[in-house]
């Protein structure tokens, strides 16, 4: 059972106290946008072996969505942030080149 | 014979007899027994009968390994199948019954399967039934069923009268395993400060130490070891910060350092009503898992049958219970510690047979001091045969290396075995730990780069002591003093200088692996050494399992099912892979072990549930009005977390007697409901308009204030979620209707949205639900009845339909929406929540010429219906958007977006050939049955009838006199007055004509009256 900390509210919080929301930074295609766009809108998502942009809700806390950035594997997490964001902050990218220094880009997709 | 001796056994008290019962026997033990010993001590070796082969079995283990001395214990409300016997403290009155036997355990009718083992090979289910199709359910599930299997399931019943409960606890080190290992940790991280919590599974300190290590007569800082448990105990007793407790096993490591923990509070203490389980959710910043290790078997022909034994249990029972596992033992081994079984056997004066030693290499110092104290020692030799048919009356001989040729017989009532001895991996492995074979041990350790990792990356799980791989006292003490330290540095805490504790160092002679016994024997043999003793698998079987191509140990394993049952494998794990290895040639490394999963032994359901039982198991929603509807005797119906009156019936009226005139005096007159469920979400902010916008199909930035509006949610892939009223309360301001099932996911649907695409839009929303008690006042009366309460122009003109007002009604500050559900002139009030009752009452007092009454639930299913109004969950189910229910009407045209748009517009979605919604009228006007499907001709491509339709709700309708129903058909709206054949589970064919779904007042007049 995971611990993440909520950015918002600072808690340190139990997995039971989280929802899940898949993957993070994905971006919305509208009415306008071309099947095989919104076909990978839709249904497409990465599962990763490794780093990985979740979304969580603090459903049971504050509220508030953010994303977590951890390993799937190693269940290390990188850190969390504020949701109201299209790409993961700097400082998160910093911290998972340091830890993964192998892995070829740290952007969410 | 299994004995109790004149002395000895330093946990029982012989001057407090114990009587107990097993399977009808009186007879007698003493306080500290376990079920086990006690068994051991009145001779009753043959405990149960084996899973698939009924073969007799006995107890083989002395703690929670044990696979065969499985009873059901206790009867009626208390009776639990399947309690381990070693594991089960012994109290006065204690009732044990054996499993899997009948007539009874000496004559076993079904042990005839016995003989025909060697057609019942492994993976004999899956090839034997097979075929024919039908013989399964009527003749072999009755077959297995009867044979195969462990204890009964409680009678369904019975009610547990006991009490469990959860307790959640934070420390910096968790500790398991009570042994000396884990107890040197405690007190290395206790000293340096940290806060500690220190579990044992068993009720007692200090593990094997005592029994194994020279019979305890090493010592550790040159205090006997028994007596260096009880020092260390009392300076942990010292430490405020550090917390020990007994009966607590560790039963699972999770992510991020959180385990669970059982403890079994009052199993030895049964009859006082008190607390019996405890699960503990422990969050620790390091684990130690000092879980010891444990002894493997021999696998040689005749393995299982009663009188076999662990040598480590052997001692165990020796010492702790007094209780000799024979009176002419032979000890088999192929390592060093079983001959502490003959020496402390002889040391009771127990004529040890022999000892079997399967090694040829050097000879160690036990070797020499076996020769010395006068046994005799057989150097490479092994067991071929056990005589004996329920229990062991001798062995043959043979060489180790040979194919079993007997080169003597020799008589022994018992059979001291020990096979090597395994790390308790477990909890090393369950959140990720891996491990490496150690080549010079023979057995898979854990490999300690290779930790399961913390949030922060960093190792969070230590292995100490035997488990580890620290076999030796010496050893296992300097590594658990070492473990408690790091695991204490780690965590910022240093304390003093500590000093490293010294143990006696003993040498021993290098084990020599015996994965089969004799090494060369034949298959005839090979089907008579028992791996899984608990699931009957041999060596045989997994060999078999090989040739057939399981070549992956996860895969031999479900084929033989080895390591499967209850006992989860932990005597035939290592036993088993090394014979898979062999057959398939590979080194054991490289078959790797299956996974280990939580929890190490089983635990009850009851410490699961805790105290969530009954009626904490979900708490229960109750609107400001609730008590009334009790008092009422209203009949409810879950709703969500709500419970709702489904009808009000008065006397011994039935409920559809109570629906009908629920129905009838609302259409004719005025009727109540409590509306306090629905979801009401205030949406507020300048973008509050465009955020709606987006969210509902509809365009609710164009509503005025004062106005109402019918919406519908759609997922981003268009399905309909949720339908509901929308009212404007001011220009920044909207209140958003809900359904009573949706409030809660709709609110969090609209903060995913808002938060996490459209985040710098200005507006925000609260969920107010129970901040409001809402009634509805429905009927040709029911303006009137409002008019009475005073207070507020309602007429026509002042408040039309789909209005809304707010103002003082009969004192009471409330917001009236004039909007209905039912087709007729209705009123929905919502006051506070607080002063809901209030208003109910004076409604009830105000409408009493009229028959006021109140209605429920089904009566608003029903009038719905009636007015072809859909309802979520009935018309809908995931897969229907708002066009197949021919709520286009509801979408708006203009709109460049809202959440769905997109979805709606793929192929699938405006397909001609999708299922709408129709109004269905049966020909008879019976009802048709809700759920059934509509017939076409032809055949689906997988062989089914092909169906063209469903009924979505169905219902008498009291004001019409017939059935009324609402279904989704195959291009239904454009075959209007078509017959559709409904075949019902009652064998019946129901025939129902396609007609429009708004059955009662199509006009609207009534609702807008
Ligand atoms: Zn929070």
């Amino acid at each position: 059972m995971l611990i993440l900390n909520c950015p918002y509210c600072g808690e340190s919080a139990d997995e039971t106290e989280l929802a899940p929301g898949g993957e993070a930074h994905l971006r919305r295609e509208g009415p306008e946008s071309q099947d095989e766009a919104f076909e990978s809108y839709l249904f497409h998502r990465s599962n990763p072996k490794g780093v990985h942009f979740e979304r969580w809700r603090h459903a049971f806390g504050c509220g508030k969505w953010f994303i977590a950035a951890r390993c799937t594997a190693t269940l290390e997490v990188f850190g969390t942030y504020a949701a109201q964001t299209s790409c993961p902050p700097q400082e998160i990218v910093d911290k998972i080149s340091e830890r993964r220094p192998d892995r070829r880009g740290a952007s969410g997709s | 014979m299994s004995t109790r001796l004149k002395s000895g056994g330093r946990r029982i008290d012989r001057s407090r007899p114990v009587t107990f019962s097993f399977d009808g026997a009186r007879l007698r033990g003493y306080r500290g027994d376990t079920l086990a010993s006690a068994l051991l001590a009145n001779d009753r070796m043959l405990v149960g009968r084996s899973f698939k082969y009924h073969r007799p079995r006995g107890i083989v283990a002395s703690g929670s390994e044990e696979p065969n001395a499985l009873v059901g214990l206790e009867e009626g409300d208390l009776f639990e199948p399947n309690q381990r016997a070693t594991t089960t403290e012994l109290y006065d009155g204690l009732t044990a019954r054996s499993q899997n036997r009948w007539p009874s355990l000496s004559m076993d009718f079904g042990a005839v399967t016995s003989r025909l083992s060697r057609v019942l090979p492994a993976g004999f289910y899956y090839k034997t039934f097979l075929r024919p199709r039908s013989f399964w359910k009527h003749v072999y599930e009755p077959l297995i069923r009867r044979s195969a299997g462990l204890g009964y399931a409680p009678n369904p019943e019975a009610r547990d009268p006991d009490r469990y409960e959860h307790f959640y606890l934070h420390v910096d080190v968790l500790i398991v395993g009570g042994g000396i290992a884990g107890i040197q940790s405690a007190l290395a991280a206790g000293r340096a400060g940290a806060r500690v919590l220190l579990i044992e599974q068993s009720a007692h300190w200090g593990g094997r130490s005592p029994a194994d290590h020279s019979g305890g007569k090493q010592s550790v800082n040159n205090i006997p070891v028994d007596k260096y448990v009880d020092e260390c105990l009392a300076e942990l007793g010292t430490m405020p910060h550090v917390q020990c407790r007994t009966r607590t096993m560790g039963a699972g490591v999770y992510d991020h350092g959180y385990v669970l923990a059982y403890e079994r509070v009052g199993d030895h203490l049964p009859g006082e009503g008190a607390l019996r389980h405890r699960l503990w959710k422990i969050r620790t910043g390091r684990i130690i898992t000092a879980t010891g290790a444990i002894e493997r078997p021999i696998a040689f022909p005749g393995n299982d049958l009663p009188g076999v034994m662990l040598a480590s249990a052997a001692r165990d029972y020796l010492i702790d219970f007094g209780v000799s596992m024979g009176k002419h033992p032979l000890v088999l081994a192929n390592n060093d510690s079983a001959y502490e079984t003959a020496f402390l056997l002889q040391d009771q004066g127990v004529d040890v047979a022999a000892i079997v030693d399967a090694r040829t290499g050097d000879a160690g110092g036990v070797a020499q001091e076996a020769v010395e104290r006068g046994l005799r020692v057989i150097r490479g030799g092994g067991v071929s045969s056990v005589k004996g048919r329920r229990r062991v009356e001798g062995v043959t001989i043979c060489d180790q290396r040979g194919a079993g040729t007997a080169l003597e017989e020799i008589s022994c009532d018992a059979i001291a075995m020990s096979g090597g001895w395994s790390p308790a991996v477990h909890l090393w492995s369950h959140s990720g730990g891996k491990l490496t074979w150690d080549a010079r041990q023979f057995c898979f350790r854990p490999d300690v780069d290779n930790s399961a990792r913390g949030a922060d990356g960093a190792p969070y799980v230590i292995a100490a002591g035997a488990a580890s791989g620290e076999m030796t006292l010496a050893a296992a003490v300097k590594d658990g003093h070492a473990a408690g330290l790091r695991a204490a540095a780690e965590l910022g805490y240093n304390g003093a200088a500590q000093s490293e504790p010294v143990a006696t160092r003993v040498e021993e002679a290098a084990i020599e692996p015996v994965w089969i016994m004799p090494s060369q024997a034949p298959v005839t043999l090979r089907e008579k050494a028992f791996l899984d003793f608990q699931n009957d698998v041999k060596v045989s079987d997994v060999e078999l399992a090989a040739r057939e191509g399981f070549e992956s140990v996860e895969h031999a394993k479900r084929y033989t099912t080895l390591g499967m049952a209850t006992d989860q494998g932990k005597l035939s794990n290592i036993n088993g892979i090394a014979i898979l290895s062999d057959a398939l040639g590979r080194p054991i490394p490289q078959t790797g072990t299956t996974t280990f999963r939580p929890p190490y032994t089983p635990i009850s359901f009851g410490s699961i549930a805790g105290s969530q039982t009954g009626p904490r198991f979900l708490p229960i929603r109750r609107t400001p009005i609730q008590d009334w509807h009790e008092e009422q005797g209203a009949y409810f119906e879950p709703v969500g977390h709500w419970r709702r009156p489904y009808c009000y019936p008065r006397g011994d009226e039935s409920h559809s007697d109570a629906v009908a005139r629920e129905i009838l005096q609302t259409r004719n007159h005025v009727g109540l409901l409590d509306a306090s469920t629905l979801g009401k979400i205030v949406v507020k902010g300048p973008d509050a308009g465009r955020l709606l916008d987006m969210l509902y199909t509809g365009r609710m930035s164009t509503l005025k204030p004062g106005r109402c509006r019918y919406g519908l949610m759609c997922s981003e892939n268009g399905f309909l979620m949720d339908d509901g009223v929308v009212a404007r309360l001011d220009e920044e301001t909207f209140l958003c209707h809900t359904t009573t099932g949706g409030a809660d996911h709709i609110h969090a649907h609209m903060e995913d949205w808002l938060q996490t695409e459209w985040w710098d839009w200005k507006v925000y929303t609260a969920n107010l639900t129970e901040q409001f008690a809402q009634i509805a006042v429905v009927g040709p009366k029911s303006r009137e009845v409002l008019e009475r309460l005073g207070g507020m122009n309602l007429g026509r003109d002042a408040l039309p339909f789909m209005g809304w007002c707010e103002g003082m009604l009969a004192g009471i500050s409330a917001r009236i929406f004039r909007i209905s559900f039912s087709g007729e002139l209705s009123y929905e009030i919502a006051v506070a929540a607080d002063q809901g009752i209030e208003l109910w009452e004076k409604f009830l007092a105000a409408g009493q010429d009229f028959g006021i009454s109140p209605y429920g639930t089904e009566a608003l299913h029903v009038m719905r219906a009636e007015k072809g109004f859909i309802m979520i969950g009935d018309e809908t189910d995931g897969t229907v958007i708002p066009q197949d229910l021919g709520l286009d009407w509801a979408i708006a045209k203009g709109k460049d977006d809202y959440i769905g748009k997109r979805a709606q517009m793929r192929s699938h979605m405006i397909d001609p050939d999708r299922w709408k919604l129709v109004g269905l009228e049966t020909v008879d006007g019976s009802v048709l049955p809700e759920g059934a499907y509509a017939v076409a001709s032809g055949k689906t491509s997988i062989g089914q009838r092909a169906t063209q339709g469903r009924v979505t709700s169905s219902y008498h309708s009291p004001t019409l006199g017939r059935g009324i129903a609402m279904g989704l058909v195959l291009r239904g709206p454009e075959r209007m007055g078509d017959e559709l054949e409904f075949p019902g589970t009652d064998g019946q064919v129901y025939k129902a004509r396609l007609v429009s779904p708004v059955f009662y007042n199509p006009e609207g007049t009534k609702q807008d009256a």
